[in-house]
């Protein structure tokens, strides 16, 4: 696998596979006061469904403010983004909630769940919005509880909850509207290397079932158990490959020091 | 959401702070119940002067001497001398809707029964004022008209006079002394406690002949006032206008002049009253008011600390779909449900406050289910009303700048 050349796009993703995402020429700039802050500088990928991309790059790069964009809470500036071929760019604030509900699914660095309301509550959360009865919602919450392995935590605080096990109910939360797509910033970051590995695993056996997945990181073995690497420089794409040899979480797992948590 | 969900997330986001929630609440609480026990008060005081007013017999008319201006200057209340027997007589014999009358005239001084005295007000009248007033005995009975034509020395004495000079001992038939004069007390009669509509004791009188008071007392030959009753309720307006006309006649009174006399229907002098109980409820219902205002500025504070504590959740929020819509009814009905719940609470404290009232200051307290269901409206309306602002704050947030937020 070649490194040297600039702005390369991988042939091998293109031609057979559907568009889930595809962003043309992407521009994003702040106004500051008097100064413009150009966060995105013409910005063009397309993502199939059933991938598995790990989005890299030194911070003001522009990856946060991509994210941002694919994630549908913020609209760029210039250029196009076509979720499952809707023009997003030019949709209505209510009708951008509607797609983040029901099209993607979010997990953050910090978690970010309600504290004093139990995991099960949690995961209903978007449920709620997506307007499906109260019996439905929680059929609903408790699969995607039992699908990350918390099937026996449903009732438990955050504060109860071991930092994995956290972002396990963040994923299943994420995962509870059936999204199309995971976007995922930082997951691992408030975690230890092995329950890091932990989340990549169920993120992996997600991406096996079909699930796209988007994944911001700034850690090389975190990036390497996904299927596809897009560098971040400057507000544009410096590199876009394969990745090759990919390891699987669940291997790895093994060969790491237990811990107790 | 469904309105539903909506309350059952508001619900859920104060149970969290249960402390502070009450807190917020107590000024919603004391302010709908100080507003409750107010008008309660301020309605029980207007009932209680309508229902003296309305004892004391609806078809009455007060005819008073009136004021005289000599050299520009207002003599004062029954200042004039022209008001006089004749003229009461006049009254019963030309005016129609006039169906009884009894004349007055007052004085004041000690009144002594054995080692006790009292300070008190005597009344000159005849033995038909205590049916136009229809005031019963509680002892003895009235004087009788041929005391009057002898302006014989008997009396009538109120409760209240009763109760100081003799006590214990029954006073029919007793004689007491009222400037070195000694009465005979013929009767004694019941109790009509304090007039709300004037504010003075009305048992605290004696009622003597009105020619024994004029010859052997003030030496007086004019009346203060003359008691008429009309023959019913709708002829007192018709009474008032004929005394009114006779007595202008009979005192000479020219066309621009000013009458020497006042006539007074009690059906002006309940509106009168009423008007100024009215008055007093408003401005105790405003004062309690004040409080529930200063309850929703609490509400309206918490809510405002509560989007910022909560800003990451209301990111999250939105990141997982809630529209600002979603956000803004969240957060109002959070503030209508603590106002809501302040004010069902404030309704028990408020009748609570009220019997309370009525038991250990004996004062009449009425609360209409009006003033509940209004409490209820005005509660919910101060929830909105305070609780726009900071929903409206936390909808507007940006969801990007919400996630990031520490």
């Amino acid at each position: 696998m070649a490194t040297s050349p600039e702005t390369r796009v991988d042939s091998a993703i293109k031609p057979d596979h559907k568009a889930l995402i595809l962003v043309q020429d992407v521009h994003k700039y702040y106004e500051l006061g008097e100064t413009r802050v150009h966060a995105l500088r013409g910005v063009s990928v397309e993502i199939a469904q059933g991938e598995f991309v790990a989005i890299m790059g030194a911070s003001g790069g522009g990856k946060s403010t991509f994210m941002n964009i694919l994630g549908c809470l913020d609209t760029p500036s210039a250029g196009r983004y076509l979720l499952e071929n809707v023009e997003v760019s030019s949709l209505s604030k209510k009708e951008l909630a509607a797609i983040r509900n029901r099209k993607i699914g979010f997990v953050f660095q910090g978690f970010n769940l309600l504290s004093r309301t139990t995991a099960l509550e949690n995961v209903e959360l978007p449920t709620l919005y997506a307007r499906v009865s109260k019996a439905e919602g929680g059929k609903r919450s408790r699969e995607a509880l039992a699908l990350v392995g918390l099937g026996d935590r449903v009732e438990h605080f955050p504060s109860q909850l071991s930092g994995g096990q956290q972002q396990r109910v963040a994923i299943a939360r994420a995962l509870v509207n059936q999204p199309s797509i995971l976007l995922s910033d930082e997951p691992t970051g408030n975690l230890d290397s092995r329950t890091s590995v932990e989340i990549m695993d169920i993120l992996q056996k997600l991406n096996d079932e079909g699930l796209t997945i988007v994944l911001v990181t700034h850690e090389l073995d975190i990036a390497q158990f996904a299927k596809r690497s897009i560098q971040f420089r400057d507000g544009r794409i410096r590199r876009d490959e394969r990745i090759q040899n990919r390891p699987r979480a669940s291997e790895v797992i093994q060969n790491l020091p237990k811990l107790e948590d | 959401m469904d309105l539903l969900a909506i309350i059952r997330v508001a619900m859920r986001a104060l149970g969290r702070n249960k402390m502070r929630s009450i807190l917020t609440m107590l000024g919603i609480i004391i302010g709908v119940g100080a507003v409750i026990a107010m008008l309660g008060v301020g309605q029980g005081a207007r009932q209680t002067v309508q229902e003296q007013i309305q004892a004391m017999g609806s078809n009455l008319l007060f005819v008073g001497a009136g004021t005289v201006t000599r050299s520009g200057m207002h003599m004062g209340w029954s200042s004039t001398k022209s008001l006089i027997y004749d003229d009461m007589l006049a009254i019963m014999r030309e005016c129609p809707a006039a169906h009884a009358a009894a004349p007055g005239s007052s004085s004041s001084g000690q009144v002594v029964f054995g080692n006790d005295n009292w300070a008190t007000r005597i009344n000159g009248t005849e033995p038909q004022y205590f049916d136009i007033r229809t005031w019963p005995f509680k002892e003895g009975s009235s004087f009788t008209q041929n005391d009057v034509e002898m302006a014989a020395n008997v009396a009538v004495i109120g409760e209240t006079v009763r109760k100081n000079l003799f006590g214990a001992t029954d006073p029919i038939g007793q004689t007491i002394r009222f400037n070195n004069l000694p009465f005979r007390v013929t009767g004694v009669l019941a109790s009509k406690g304090t007039s709300a509509a004037m504010g003075d004791d009305q048992d605290d009188i004696i009622l003597v002949p009105i020619t024994t008071l004029q010859k052997k007392i003030t030496g007086q030959n004019w009346l203060r006032w003359i008691m008429v009753s009309a023959v019913s309720r709708q002829a007192s307006y018709a009474a008032q206008q004929q005394i009114a006309a006779l007595l202008r006649d009979r005192h000479h009174i020219r066309p621009g002049e000013d009458d020497d006399f006042f006539v007074r229907n009690l059906a002006d002098m309940a509106d009168v009253a009423d008007e100024a109980g009215r008055v007093m409820t408003l401005l105790l219902a405003s004062i309690a008011a004040v409080s529930l205002v200063v309850g929703g500025i609490g509400i309206m504070n918490i809510m405002l600390v509560s989007v910022t504590e909560r800003t990451r959740e209301i990111g999250v929020r939105m990141a997982v779909g809630a529209t600002e819509r979603d956000v803004q009814q969240q957060f109002l009905m959070e503030a209508v449900v603590l106002s809501l719940f302040g004010g069902g609470i404030g309704i028990i404290f408020g009748l609570s406050a009220s019997y309370l009232i009525t038991q250990t200051l004996g004062w009449p307290v009425l609360v209409s289910p009006v003033v509940i269901v209004v409490a209820v409206l005005f509660s919910m309306a101060v929830g909105i009303f305070f609780g726009f602002y900071p929903a409206r704050r936390a909808a507007q947030l940006d969801p990007i700048e919400a996630l990031r937020y520490e």
